[in-house]
Parts: structure tokens; sequence; C-alpha cells
């Protein structure tokens, strides 16, 4: 009997030990993350200082002469996750209003799934969506467009983290107790104004959370752009210009015959490291909001 | 935060503007249903444009074939086995790390303050871009560990990728089980890891399988890791082990899209039907797993 005991309490000694070592590798990917990108970045900036990374305004890594400076890719990025928010936002406030405030249950139980499916497609099919089907539309409208442009990609990325900000928000406003609601009906309010003056405001932390998410999800977003965007580092707001973001970038060089020891080689570490920044502050922003600014309701 | 007032509600009310306040509702009523609508039909035009577009591509030969430079004799035979190598080693290491983890923080961490750096890292892990990991996994697995531009490095990297949604999800699995359950094994006598390997782990297990299979479904769609690590490559061969080199269905179809002639577009259509295919059979796999044991419980 007591050796049993004493056996089974060792059993368990062990098991604890293992589980905690899987749970120390999630920590170790962490870890592992910071050390491949430093490293290679730490050599691309004793090359290119820092300085003239973060603020030159002319990227031309596959030219000679070679140019680092980060701020076309960074506006790139910006524009078209730009754009894509735009859409997500509109697309998604608009859905989630409705699915929480005017569907029945049963049409909010069947369209909430299907817009979730948006979030599940491959985004290499996004991509393909854009170039074959999204640019030819734009281009009836646009004729001098070429085939590559922020406006294309930033609106099927918009598509596609919709979802995101659809689903967060309307999880955001079914949290709005119904008494609020039915406190403005009485007053002889109309579902408009129950939506904008009530619920809204009431859920804003997770909207504007559910909105930094998507954005950042769209930021961090490689194969969309990299198919359809173009492949030029470009200085420009215009969304009808091709530009390259940072992820079709990483991209570029990772299918190219790079040599493993180049400046250009390690530039893609760099780059990765700013995304990799930019993506985490995003992140933590939108829990923060949710922290510091959620209603709290009995 | 501030929520309008009921008085000021009930002011607006009462100054006689109630034909434009109902006229504004029902519009607005209309823009919201229209985001929806908008939503769904983005959804339905991005699948008719493939369909169309693959039509008359997809047959048993097209399956069965390897790419060749004439989009008529390629086919997705190499990427298909590819893709299957990869996803059953991920599967291999993403289950015991996934719900070790999981069962470590729920079941034997308490709040010690290890257990709330993972709890955050996990939450910082979702939202590093898929880019970024394939950076993790060329500078450790590919260029530290040497284990080369093979199978194994492409698991190992989609594993941690699709760690975080492992881990979360079979978090909530083990917290959903009702605490009587455990109590009911506490009072026996039963050690906390018997507890977990008799009550814990079999009560868990349909909900760790749905987050487990959306996991891989994320990990079979992701063409920007295993591009960092393959890059672009012609295969015309099938794997044999984990060192082999391969491809994957992203990929490749990431590399016809690129490719302009005409036929690459509709073969690229064909291979994407062929991975919504999998994708969509996996989640209702999923779906009914959730589903049925839901069932069985109650």
């Amino acid at each position: 009997m007591r050796r049993n005991r004493a056996r089974r309490h060792l059993e368990q000694r062990i098991v604890v030990w293992l589980l905690r070592l899987t749970a120390l590798i999630s920590v170790l990917t962490t870890i592992g993350i910071l050390v491949s990108l430093l490293r290679p970045a730490y050599e691309f900036f004793l090359d290119v200082p820092v300085w003239d990374f973060l603020f030159g305004t002319e990227w031309r890594a596959l030219f000679v002469p070679q140019k680092f400076g980060v701020l076309p890719l960074v506006a790139g990025t910006i524009l078209v996750a730009l754009i894509a928010g735009v859409v997500a936002l509109a697309l998604g406030m608009g859905a989630a209003i409705f699915l929480s405030e005017y569907a029945p249950d049963r049409v909010r139980r069947i369209l909430k799934p299907v817009l979730e499916i948006l979030a599940g497609i491959p985004t290499v099919v996004y991509g393909f969506f854009a170039l074959t089907f999204i640019t030819p539309q734009l281009q009836l409208i646009f004729p001098d467009m070429i085939a590559f442009n922020a406006l294309s990609a930033g609106l099927v990325m918009g598509l596609m983290i919709m979802p995101m900000v659809s689903t967060l928000s309307e999880d955001a406003m079914v949290s709005v107790p119904n008494s609020l609601r039915d406190a403005a009906y009485a007053l002889g309010a109309t579902r408009f104004e129950v939506a904008t003056k009530v619920v809204v405001p009431g859920a804003l932390s997770g909207i504007v959370a559910s909105l930094i998410l998507a954005v950042s999800r769209a930021i961090g977003e490689t194969m969309i752009v990299f198919i359809a965007a173009g492949s030029l580092a470009n200085l420009t707001f215009n969304p009808l210009e091709q530009v390259q973001t940072m992820t079709a970038y990483i991209a570029q060089v990772a299918t190219g015959e790079t040599e493993q020891g180049s400046v250009v080689f390690r530039s893609i570490f760099a780059v990765g490291l700013l995304l990799f920044l930019m993506t985490l502050a995003m992140n933590i922003l939108g829990r923060w909001v949710v922290a510091r600014y959620r209603q709290k309701y009995e | 935060m501030k929520l309008s007032s009921p008085a000021s509600i009930a002011k607006k009310a009462a100054r006689g503007r109630t034909g434009y306040r109902t006229w504004r509702d029902r519009l607005f009523y209309l823009l919201f249903v229209s985001s929806v609508v908008l939503g769904v039909a983005g959804l339905v035009t991005l699948l008719a444009n493939i369909v169309t577009d693959a039509w008359g591509w997809l047959d048993w030969q097209f399956i069965t074939s390897y790419a060749s430079r004439k989009p008529e004799l390629s086919g997705i035979f190499a990427p298909l086995i590819g893709t299957t190598w990869v996803i059953v080693t991920t599967a291999l290491f993403t289950i015991p790390l996934g719900v070790g983890t999981a069962v470590y923080l729920e079941e034997f961490a308490g709040e010690s303050r290890f257990s709330r750096l993972v709890q955050l890292n996990i939450a910082n892990l979702a939202g590093v871009p898929s880019i970024v990991y394939g950076i993790l996994g060329l500078g450790i697995f590919v260029l530290l560990l040497d284990i080369g531009r093979s199978v194994l490095a492409g698991g190992l990297t989609l594993t941690l990728l699709v760690l975080p949604i492992v881990i979360i999800a079979s978090q909530e699995a083990i917290r959903s089980i009702p605490p009587s359950y455990r109590d009911a094994a506490y009072a026996m006598g039963a050690t906390r890891w018997q507890v977990v390997k008799t009550i814990v782990l079999p009560q868990a297990i349909p909900g760790i399988m749905s987050g487990v299979i959306l996991a891989l479904s994320r990990a079979i769609g992701e063409a920007a890791p295993i591009l960092m690590i393959s890059g672009i490559v012609f295969i015309t061969f099938v794997p044999t082990g984990p060192g082999s080199s391969f491809t994957v269905l992203p990929l490749q179809i990431l590399n016809w899209v690129q490719q302009p002639q005409g036929g690459f577009q509709s073969i690229a259509a064909a291979a994407i039907i062929c991975l919504l295919i999998m994708l969509l059979s996996m989640n209702a796999v999923a779906i009914w797993i959730r589903n049925h044991y839901q069932r069985s419980r109650q």
C-alpha cells in the first residue's frame, strides 16, 4: 500500500516536470524569435547605421548603389493596412451592429459563421482574388492603373480582416446589458439611436481593440501584398501606385537567389525585427485598451 | 466614456422630429444590412471567381501529375504529398506540446509568476506575423541547427506558429469541465496527476481535438513561413522522409499565380479548390466532433 503511494507521487513529480518543460517551449519560442532576429540585424546595422535605416527615404536593396532607408517599405505597409482598416471598420462595424441589434437570433446564427469563413480562407487565395479579379475590375474605373497596386491588395485584405472586427465588436456589443437598451427604448429612442448612443459607446473598448488587432494582422500579412501590391519600394500614399510592404520585401528576398552572408540577406532580419516590434506594440495596445477601458456591468 | 443621458434622448423625442428620426433609422438599417451583404457577397464572388477559373482543369490527371512547364500537363501530386508530410509532422509535435502546456497551466501551475509569464507570452505569440515565424525557422532550424530546408524544419516552424491556438483551445476545454468531477476524484484520494489522467483529459478530448484540427487547418493554408524555409522550388518528387526537401500546396499556388501565361492562372485556381476542399473537410470534422460530444455529455 505504502509503496504504491510512493510510486504514485514519484510518477506525479516526473509528469509535472515534463509538463513544465512543454510550457517552457513557448517562452523559448519568444527567445528564439528575438535571437534569430537580433543577431543578423545587429550585423546588418554594422554596415548600415540604424539612423540611415530608420529615416532613409530610399530603399534600393537589389540595385547598385544600394540604399537601405526603410521608410518606403513602412509607408507601403501603412498604406495597405490603412485601406484594409477602413474597409474592415465600415463593413465590420455595420455587420456587428446589424447582428447584435437588428438580426433575429436565427439569422444571426447563420450569418456569423458564414462571415467567419472569410477569416479561415488562406491568404494566398486572397492574393489570387486580388490579382485576377479585383484589379481588372478596378482597372475599368481607373484605366491607367497598373496590375500591381496598393488599392486592390488593401481592399481584399479589408475583406479578410472584416470578420475579426465584426466578431469581436459584436461580442462586446452583446455584453452591453439589455436594461440600458430598454431604458432608451422606453424614452422613445429609435433602434439607430439605441445602437449609436447606448450600445456603441458601451462597447467602445471592445470595438477599438478589435480594430487595432485587425490592423496589426493586416500589417503582418504577407501573401496578398506579395502577389498583388507589387515589388517596388515606393514612398507614396497614392493607392493606385505599386508599393512594396515590409513583409513582401522579406518574401521577395527569400524567393530570390541572395547569398547567405550578404547585406541584402541580413536586411530581411532588420526589416523583420521592425515588423515584429510594430505588431507587438499594437497587440499590447489592443489588450491594454480592453483592460483599461472595459465597461463593467453587473 | 459618456452614455447619452436618457433625458437628452427624451428631449429630442419631444422636439417633434419623429419623421426625420424614423427616416434616419431606416436609412441606417439599410447601411448596416448592406455591410453584411457586402461581406457575404465578397465571399461568394471569391468562390465563384475561383470555380469559373478552374472550370475544366480539375481532373484526376491534375491530382496525380507533377508540376510541369506546360500548364495542361501540370499537377499537384508533389505539393499534395508534401502538405500531408508537413501537417503530420506538425500534428506530432503540436499535440503533446500544446496539450502539455495547457494541462500544466490549468492544473498544476496555479498563480505562480512562471505561469503568468507563460500566459502573457502565449498571448503575445498569437499576434506575431507568420512570416516572422518563417524567419525564426530559417534562423534556428535551417541555419543554426542545420536540419536543412526539410519537411522537419517546415513542420517544426508550423508547430511553433499554431501552438498558441492549440494551447488556448485546450485551456478552454479543460476549464469547461465541472469542478464537481474533479472534487469527486480528489475525495477518493487521487493525486493531481491521476485526476488529470482519468478525469480531466478524457472529458476535455473533444474540445482539444476540435482546437487541434482548427489549428492544423490554419497551418495547411500558410504560405509565408514555408516560403522562408524552402524558398521557391521546382520539385518533381515526393518527400521520402522528414529530411527530404518539399513543397506545399499554398506555395505551389503562389508559384503558379506569379506566372503570367494564361493557363497557369487556371491551374492555380484548380489547386486552390483542392486546398479549400481539404480545409472544408477538416473544419467539418472539427464541428462534428464538437456537436457529437456536446450532445453525449448532456
